[in-house]
């Protein structure tokens, strides 16, 4: 089956910030998401988890995106603004896509 | 003294102070009990819809005097001048960085609800009358101390606009919304809508906040296991030392507008407490390089404790003591 390259950006980021993330992304071109819950992890801030929390404010969640690698930059460009001051990772890999127009 | 002993062994072996400590054995034992998200976040919807409804009854059912609007007034010059207060103090007891000590203060200018349910809990088996408005000065406390907060802040040269975002979620966060709403529906309905539902939002209530608190002890317990590393001595002091404070400051406002015993009670209880569901939430925003495991560790682990065992009892005995109630 034929399949084409694109890029998938990964973002884990505080609960709080997901609708700011998500309007940047919005507004840098992109077109699709996904955000998934984060159960817990371990990091510079020491280990965290989901359970238990009361505050909204200590939740993190995960933000996907499948984007045209030649769009990378503008995307990073975007999404960098908004997690450049908060606890987060971003991550880039490489994919392949069944139907590349919709990305 | 014997008065705030007493007073203070009763709540301590009331029902949902043992459901407190409940839980936070449990978590520091490593237990794995554990409250689904979902029925914790559903117990607190009840626990605001309960007391925001009983509050706008008790409104319609006495009325309302100029002392609403001063009440409101000073609920929210009281959360405005708290973190100030808060944050000299944790310049010489804490030796934090200006950015966490802002972040601190600001939970302490802000209020805790559950504190505050907890609080009129005590009021209502103690046979205490409170004013149903202070629900609505409870509101009006959430969010001054956030923008003090970023005063603070700015005072040192370092400037942190309130983005509009910010302000909109502050000022229509759930609990907020839903407090305001239901104190407004109870209000419109008065007794006669009470009446409706009694079976439903009195009768349980005393019960489900046992096992609401039973879960935050959870909470509690697993913010200092997991902290216990993070709190100097001085801002550990501070946690206990900055509830006083600011009860003081509570009763002088309640003295001076000349509220019942309980209003009093109620006024030291919502500046003695901290936040940590709104204002954490906004300072994750607002300043997002101050350490939250220090203001989440101090407000839910330290402060919250401290008052729901001892703060409660004291702040309660020192009212009635104050006003001859």
């Amino acid at each position: 089956m034929q399949t084409h390259k694109a890029k998938r950006v990964a973002i884990i980021i505080e609960q709080v910030m997901q609708s700011r993330l998500t309007d940047a992304l919005s507004d840098g071109g992109v077109t699709g998401w996904t955000v998934l819950p984060v159960l817990g992890g371990s990091g510079r801030s020491g280990a965290w988890s989901r359970e238990g929390q009361v505050s909204r404010g200590t939740g993190m969640v995960q933000v996907v995106c499948i984007i045209k690698p030649e769009r990378l930059d503008e995307m990073l460009d975007a999404a960098f603004a908004v997690v450049e001051r908060h606890i987060g990772v971003v991550t880039v890999s490489d994919c392949e896509v069944l139907r590349a127009e919709r990305f | 003294m014997d008065q705030i002993l007493s007073l203070a062994a009763t709540n301590l072996l009331s029902p949902i102070i043992l459901s407190f400590a409940l839980g936070v054995a449990a978590s520091l034992a490593r237990s794995d009990l554990n409250i689904p998200e979902a029925v914790a976040k559903g117990m607190s919807i009840y626990l605001l819809f309960a007391i925001g409804f009983k509050g706008g009854v008790s409104v319609a059912d006495h009325g309302i005097d100029g002392t609403l609007a001063a009440s409101l007034l000073a609920g929210i010059v009281l959360s405005a001048a708290l973190p100030v207060v808060a944050f000299g103090l944790l310049q010489v007891m804490g030796n934090l960085s200006r950015l966490d000590a802002a972040a601190v203060a600001a939970h302490y200018g802000s209020i805790s609800i559950v504190t505050f349910v907890a609080a009129t809990s005590v009021l209502d088996s103690s046979g205490i009358a409170s004013e149903g408005y202070m629900v609505a000065v409870a509101a009006a406390m959430e969010a001054p101390a956030i923008l003090s907060a970023l005063w603070l802040i700015s005072r040192g040269g370092d400037s942190r606009r309130m983005d509009p975002e910010l302000l909109r979620e502050i000022m229509l966060n759930g609990s907020i919304v839903l407090l305001v709403g239901s104190f407004v529906i109870g209000w419109i309905t008065g007794v006669d809508g009470l009446a409706k539902i009694s079976a439903f939002i009195v009768s349980p209530f005393q019960g489900v906040l046992c096992l609401f608190l039973l879960d935050m002890g959870l909470v509690a317990g697993r913010g200092l296991r997991g902290g216990s590393g993070v709190l100097k001595p001085g801002v550990l002091v501070f946690g206990m030392v900055m509830p006083l404070v600011g009860a003081t400051f509570g009763c002088i406002a309640g003295l001076l507008l000349g509220v019942s015993t309980g209003g009093v009670a109620l006024f030291m209880v919502l500046s003695a407490s901290a936040s940590y569901i709104a204002v954490p939430a906004a300072m994750r925003v607002a300043l997002p390089e101050a350490n939250p495991s220090i203001y989440l560790t101090l407000s839910l682990g330290v402060t919250f404790p401290f008052n729901l065992t001892l703060g409660i009892p004291i702040y309660v005995a020192i009212a009635s003591a104050l006003t001859g109630g």
